[in-house]
């Protein structure tokens, strides 16, 4: 089954010089298991492909029901330095949010995961 | 010793609710009043203001502060924290003793923390063999040396603490890490030891929690946003806080907002690196050990904060001059919005060519269609009306100059549909970098006396 982010997680995002970093929180502490395992880094990579210039870093926190990805070269060199609108990273928290992954349908069905519209 | 201290904070950033401060004394009690006013940037644009006044340099929206609080201060004894004192920490608790001295019998005590600047001495260190390299790149500061405006070394808890304990009841510091401003009280107050590694660490989280004010309590907050009632009365956070480290988030009685696990999460993991290494002066915090329990209404109860030893390492924010920029905007209207925007910036970019302009960088977002979310938005061909936006950046302050010329001739000799360009030519801004690094603990003595 196909689930978007935006429906099963909130997220914020700020930087550090040229990283963005994104927290991806779920919204039921049982979906966390689901962002563990399907929302790894290299999926997180090439959701930004194109987008970022660096690596995808990530950390877990269960015990905040959390993941956080570090995108580096994110930000057009960062702070003062950056053309860009979003020159700080805070709504690279929305964009992740856009990913759909994909859960087998046992899973989704036991977790009550919300299909994607 | 008290059981509980509560410390609120008023302030997120340079910028922030200028009456968030007042109500945070007036809305019930606290102890401590926190207001961390320095961003990396704002340390130079004080630099800058220093250079012209040797009387400024500090953030002046703290003695206005000062002004709404004094009689909370003292007549109710709220002791206030505060970073405001940017490059020239004296001359803001000269400002803040006249505000003072207008009430008779008044007892403010200053406390002035100094010692975090490093200009003057930056030459020195380079010559011990502080190369200041940065964090970043790696590269050695003498590489743009020549176009430094300020340094300063991120001080830790230890002198708020002193001035504290020494009895002041207004502390104001330069360049200290702002969730030092929330931490240092509680040591003082709970006489937490230099190696109470959990009690530091959970004074740590404390701060980072309510160092950006009303980010934790509601505002800039995903999580069933629509809901999150009377944002326009939003309540700034407060910690109550106990000798063993735990501590509840929550904010004053009557206002808007909500503190609550979500809104709490969202603050913790904002800005956040490796969550198992968050590193300070005073301790290394472990945001994975982060315990969240609702305790009631608008109350988030933490515990289980786990800490180990600081490094011997304090970080150091050098800014320095890096060349010119300017970012040019026009609005396009449907039909075929983004198409006409897209023809604008072949234009745009074949006229700057064609003038043998050069820049480091050259950058166009289409506002509306995908400046935010890039290729994930999707298409928006059909997009009621798309901005232009329109950047460059470069070391030659002719050559953006020039460029700023370029945008407002698009209304008459380009694509159709087009306005929004009522605001005038871009204006060109000297770009004031970043540059982080580290030094040795060792060389930096801060500094701690009392004015009253």
């Amino acid at each position: 089954m196909k689930v978007r982010l935006l429906d099963i997680a909130h997220a914020r995002s700020g930087d550090k010089g040229d990283t963005a970093n994104v927290g991806v929180i779920a919204l039921q502490p049982r979906w966390y298991d689901v962002l563990e395992q399907f929302v790894t880094r290299s999926r997180v990579a090439d959701h930004f492909r194109g987008m970022i210039e660096g690596d995808v870093e990530r950390y877990e926190l269960p015990n905040l029901n959390a993941l956080n990805f570090l995108l580096h070269g994110a930000l057009d060199g960062g702070g003062t330095l950056s053309l860009k609108t979003d020159a700080q990273g805070k709504v690279y928290s929305t964009a992740l949010l856009r990913m759909v992954i994909d859960v087998p349908d046992a899973e989704a069905k036991r977790l009550a995961l919300p299909a994607v519209r | 010793m008290k059981e509980i201290v509560r410390v609120a904070a008023g302030q997120g950033f340079w910028g922030d609710d200028l009456d968030a401060p007042r109500r945070q004394v007036e809305g019930g009690q606290i102890d401590y009043l926190m207001l961390d006013y320095l961003a990396e940037v704002t340390m130079s644009i004080l630099q800058k203001q220093r250079e012209r006044d040797p009387s400024l340099g500090y953030a002046r929206d703290f003695v206005g502060a000062m002004e709404s609080i004094l009689p909370a201060v003292l007549d109710r004894e709220v002791k206030v924290v505060a970073n405001a004192g940017g490059v020239n920490p004296r001359a803001c608790a000269e400002a803040v003793r006249s505000v003072g001295a207008q009430r008779r019998g008044s007892k403010l005590r200053i406390g002035v923390v100094t010692g975090d600047d490093l200009l003057g001495r930056l030459d020195d260190l380079m010559a011990q063999g502080h190369a200041l390299a940065n964090m970043e790149t790696g590269e050695a500061l003498s590489s743009v040396r020549d176009r430094v405006l300020s340094a300063n070394a991120y001080l830790g808890s230890d002198p708020i603490v002193e001035a504290l304990h020494g009895g002041a009841n207004v502390v104001i510091t330069g360049r200290s890490t702002d969730t030092a401003l929330t931490m240092a009280p509680l040591r003082h107050e709970f006489g937490w030891g230099a190696e109470s590694w959990d009690q530091l660490a959970a004074g740590i989280v404390a701060g980072h929690i309510i160092e950006c004010g009303a980010q934790c309590s509601g505002g800039n907050c995903l999580y069933d946003w629509k809901s999150i009632p009377d944002l326009a009365n939003v309540g700034y956070p407060l910690v109550e806080a106990r000798a063993d480290g735990t501590f509840v988030v929550t904010k004053h009685p009557g206002t808007g907002g909500r503190v609550s696990v979500p809104t709490v999460s969202e603050q913790l993991v904002y800005e956040m690196g490796d969550p198992r290494s968050y590193i300070t002066p005073d301790v290394i915090a472990d945001f994975t050990t982060i315990r969240l329990a609702q305790d009631g209404e608008n109350r988030v109860l933490v515990s289980g904060i786990k800490g180990r030893p600081a490094t011997d390492k304090l970080k150091v924010s050098v800014a320095y001059r890096a060349g010119f920029k300017a970012v040019g905007t026009l609005v396009y209207a449907w039909p075929e919005a983004l198409e006409k925007a897209q023809a604008a910036d072949r234009i745009l970019r074949e006229r700057l060519d064609r003038l043998g302009l050069k820049f480091d960088r050259v950058l166009t977002e289409f506002v509306g269609a995908n400046a935010t979310h890039g290729a994930l938005a999707g298409d928006r061909h059909d997009a009621p009306e798309v901005q232009l936006r329109f950047g460059v950046r470069g070391s030659d302050r002719a050559a953006v100059e020039r460029f700023t010329r370029e945008i407002a001739p698009l209304v008459l000799n380009g694509p159709p549909s087009v306005t929004g360009f009522a605001g005038g030519r871009p204006k060109v801004e000297e770009i004031v970098a970043y540059w982080p690094a580290l030094i040795d603990k060792s060389v930096v003595k801060p500094k701690v006396e009392i004015i009253s």
